[in-house]
């Protein structure tokens, strides 16, 4: 028999958006001081927890150990194992999954799951003609042999290869494809910055009562998401010119798609048992986690639709239906995503043809949905969002007592999606 | 922070340079380590009169390893030095009395070395069953106040009135004012009173197993509040604003303890509290109410903001979490130790400090109207009072008010952050049970107000 893991807590940093307040940290720095607030807070300076897993999407190629080198320059014990997992923009919740299952298993008996990831301090890499040639010249055994090559050296080479947000399989970015599907699922222009300026309104909001004084850590002289927008209004954004998508269609603005943002996030699991020895509170369990992933280069599917068929795949493990949650949590990677998705499960062609289902999921109450923001007003560093939906869900279904349930939802680049469902 | 006045007052020409323009030397203040001796030196013990503490004062050093040495040995002051003059003063019976303390104290002090201390203990004038008793007793104060301001070479006096039936309490206070604990502690009365005190003096981890609560803990004086009862065994909670965040964090990190951040004047804040210790801690043995701010203004040109912030942080968190601990059940462990930070300026006032000055003036009314609701739950609440104290914030004077500031005192030197933390971990431990109500001010006998 199983256990369930617990969640006790988590930590994250402020999100900043790209190039501002965190331009000169690294992901090291990011999760290492992400690690040491949670250690701060849970009182775990000099301990060793099970394992602390994490990742980071955008990775300097020196960072191949990112995790473990962040728990040897944190707090924790240097004697605590780590291992880094990367799942694109799933990373923070499948490393939480990844921790959780261990702790059920009964193999370890706390853990921490993380993510970090910064677009200022990006990987840029020496251009593969470049390299080609710097690796022949390293086995070159003769002078004459190491001249011929660096003549072959050209100006063109010298230009470095940006990190891209696009597809590799499509050369299309992320905004892109979500167009493509924002369009196929007319999701209004309208809805959309309704679901931003609801999301900064809530994030605003649950920083004024005190929500977040235990879940964030000011770093580098930020103490709040710079990306917040408080005073955001539907017709502040109404002004604004589309970004993605083409012509009289397209929807798709600065302020309905997430930034580039830097930061990092950790969340703290245990036993049962472990929280109890360590007079630690359990928020909420982590009751089950589902991924999928679609077919979205010839398939006909979106890009980011995969926690659509993950989604019945999960209640029906559960014998729950759509309904049955208190809070929903549905990653604003684009506000169209979160809308294109709903649609589909309300959605009775699709639900039968593509999930194969008798009837359609439904819908669910817009007032449980994101309450406390979600990434269009905070941010989305990449890695680090699962963490920060994580800690903050697992919170606020504490809040309302015991019994809440909390579901979650991830979309991530190559087509993949993960959802889970937190239960206080 | 270095103090390059009293640096270069101890070099070699600098010593030279300083006696011959008459100007001050501060000494390098003997600060306590754990596992440091008591005192570096014999002590002198004498009595006026026929006191009644010579016995546990001798049991206090001589459980120490201090070497006692009986007045007839002060030899007009030409013996070796010692490292501590203790006088018992508590039978006074008439000024005319007071004349054998001077016989006593003349050669004792004398034979002082650097920073060497003198402490007397007396019975308390309020007590006194005549005017003339309460005269005799009274004087000792002027008399002690008088000797801290001729002491030279880091060397304190302070005065201790032991009330009949206190005696138990004597001990914990003593070693205080002998040890390196008290370094910027000077010309300063404590009151005792008659309380249950644990025996022993806890060793080098006399907080060990308490939880301890610190606001404002993320910077300067806090912080060093924070180090100091971590590294006398306590767990520290260590709370400060969200927006303090990082550095709190660090600091919790540091000492072994738990980060809390928390706005202390939220509506909420109170409650915060007291359910967090219930849910990690269970309670606290130790609450310092440290969290202050500054907000300056001449009080005409004072606007609402300034002076309700200051009064807000600085006095109605301090009552309301405090409120909030004693009613709620379990919050506060028996004998709890609540020390809320004053200030000099709450004693002496400050130009442009109004509202500062009223909100620490108040936390000297609020100690002393707790404490003896604190003694009857075998509890205590005091006051310490920092004088010009080194930090962050004073370094950001200019360079003439700062110097200033910092020699108008008998020590000729400002304190430093631990100096605070000291006096405060003393007032935390168990052995300070009989010390209750009390204001102690931490500021090298400031001359304002002193």
């Amino acid at each position: 028999m199983t256990r369930k893991a617990a969640i006790v807590g988590g930590n994250r940093i402020p999100f900043a958006r790209s190039n501002k307040k965190y331009a000169r940290a690294s992901n090291q720095d990011m999760l290492t001081a992400t690690i040491d607030g949670l250690v701060a807070r849970y009182g775990l300076a000099g301990e060793q927890v099970g394992e602390v897993v994490a990742g980071a999407v955008l990775k300097h190629a020196r960072d191949f150990n990112l995790t473990r080198e962040a728990v040897l320059g944190s707090q924790l014990s240097p004697t605590t194992p780590a291992y880094d997992v990367q799942q694109a923009c799933g990373t923070g919740l499948e490393a939480a999954v990844l921790v959780a299952n261990k702790i059920a298993l009964g193999q370890i008996e706390s853990g921490i799951a993380g993510g970090t990831d910064t677009t200022s301090d990006a990987p840029l890499a020496v251009n593969d003609d470049l390299r080609h040639v710097l690796i022949a010249l390293n086995n070159a055994k003769t002078l004459p042999d190491r001249l011929k090559l660096l003549g072959k050296i050209r100006p063109g080479q010298l230009v470095p290869d940006q990190p891209r947000n696009v597809e590799p399989r499509t050369g299309l970015s992320m905004g892109e494809h979500a167009a493509q599907t924002a369009k196929v699922w007319e999701v209004s222009r309208e809805s959309q910055d309704e679901l931003a300026v609801a999301s900064h309104h809530n994030l605003a909001a649950a920083y004024d009562r005190g929500f977040f004084d235990d879940l964030v850590t000011p770093f580098l002289g930020l103490t709040r998401d710079d990306n917040l927008r408080a005073d955001s209004s539907v017709e502040k954004l109404a002004t604004l010119k589309p970004v993605f998508g083409k012509g009289e269609g397209a929807t798709m603005t600065a302020a309905n798609s997430t930034p580039l943002t830097d930061g990092a996030s950790a969340v703290l699991l245990a036993s049962d048992e472990w929280a109890a020895q360590h007079s630690l509170p359990v928020l909420a369990h982590l009751v089950d986690a589902q991924t999928a992933a679609v077919d979205y280069v010839h398939g006909g599917e979106g890009l980011l639709m995969a926690p659509a068929y993950a989604m019945p795949v999960m209640l029906a493990r559960n014998d729950l239906t759509l309904q049955d949650f208190d809070l929903y949590e549905i990653h604003e990677a684009f506000a169209s995503t979160v809308l294109s998705t709903m649609k589909a499960w309300e959605d009775p062609a699709f639900c039968k043809e593509k999930l194969g289902l008798d009837a359609p999921l439904g819908s669910i109450d817009r007032a449980k949905l994101n309450v406390n923001g979600s990434s269009l007003a905070a941010g989305h560093p990449f890695a680090a969002t699962g963490g920060r939906i994580v800690a903050s869900l697992a919170k606020q279904l504490h809040d309302l007592g015991p019994g809440k349930r909390g579901l979650i939802s991830i979309c991530a680049a190559g087509g993949q999606g993960v959802v889970a469902i937190l239960e206080s | 922070m270095s103090d390059w006045y009293r640096d270069f007052a101890n070099s070699g020409v600098g010593t030279t340079l300083v006696k011959q323009f008459g100007l001050p030397r501060p000494a390098v203040l003997r600060r306590y380590s754990p596992g440091q001796p008591l005192l570096d030196g014999p002590a002198l013990v004498g009595s006026a009169g026929d006191g009644r503490l010579r016995a546990e004062i001798e049991s206090v050093l001589e459980e120490d390893g201090v070497t006692v040495l009986s007045p007839v040995t002060a030899d007009g002051g030409k013996g070796p030095k010692v490292a501590a003059v203790v006088l018992d003063a508590t039978g006074l019976t008439t000024p005319a009395d007071l004349a054998s303390a001077h016989d006593f104290l003349a050669p004792a002090v004398k034979r002082l070395g650097t920073n060497g201390r003198v402490v007397v203990l007396g019975e308390v004038p309020g007590d006194a069953p005549s005017p003339a008793l309460a005269a005799a007793r009274q004087a000792l104060d002027g008399l002690v106040r008088s000797l801290a301001k001729e002491l030279r070479a880091g060397a304190t006096a302070n005065l201790v009135y032991v009330p009949t039936g206190a005696e138990a309490s004597v001990p914990g206070p003593l070693r205080f004012f002998l040890s390196g604990r008290s370094a910027y502690v000077d010309g300063q009365t404590v009151t005792l009173s008659a309380a249950d005190v644990p025996s022993g003096d806890g060793g080098t981890t006399p907080l060990a197993g308490t939880v301890a609560v610190v606001t404002g803990a993320a910077r300067g004086i806090g912080a060093s509040i924070a180090e100091v009862l971590g590294r006398d065994g306590a767990h520290v909670v260590a709370v400060d604003i969200p927006a303090a965040g990082q550095s709190l964090a660090q600091v919790a990190n540091r000492v072994g303890g738990t980060a809390l951040q928390l706005d202390i004047t939220a509506p909420d804040a109170a409650q915060r509290l007291v359910e967090h210790l219930r849910e990690r801690h269970g309670g606290a043995d130790v609450v310092v109410h440290n969290a202050g701010i500054t907000r300056d203004k001449l009080l005409v040109n004072m606007d609402a903001a300034r002076w309700n912030s200051v009064l807000a942080v600085n006095l109605q968190a301090q009552l309301d979490i405090t409120q909030a601990l004693l009613e709620a059940d379990g919050a506060l462990e028996p004998g709890a130790r609540v020390v809320a930070v004053s200030s000099q300026s709450g004693i002496a006032g400050n130009r442009g400090q109004t509202n500062y000055s009223a909100s620490k003036a108040g936390v000297i009314g609020m100690v002393r109207a707790w404490a003896p609701e604190f003694a009857s739950r075998g509890a205590t609440i005091n006051a310490v009072a920092p004088g010009f104290i080194v930090t962050e914030m004073t370094a950001k004077m200019p360079f003439g008010t700062r110097e200033v500031g910092a020699r108008l005192n008998s020590l000729q030197q400002g304190g430093l952050p631990v100096d605070v933390a000291e006096a405060i971990a003393w007032l935390a431990q168990p052995a300070s049970a009989g010390v209750n109500g009390q204001v102690l001010r931490v500021c090298g006998q400031n001359l304002l107000g002193a």
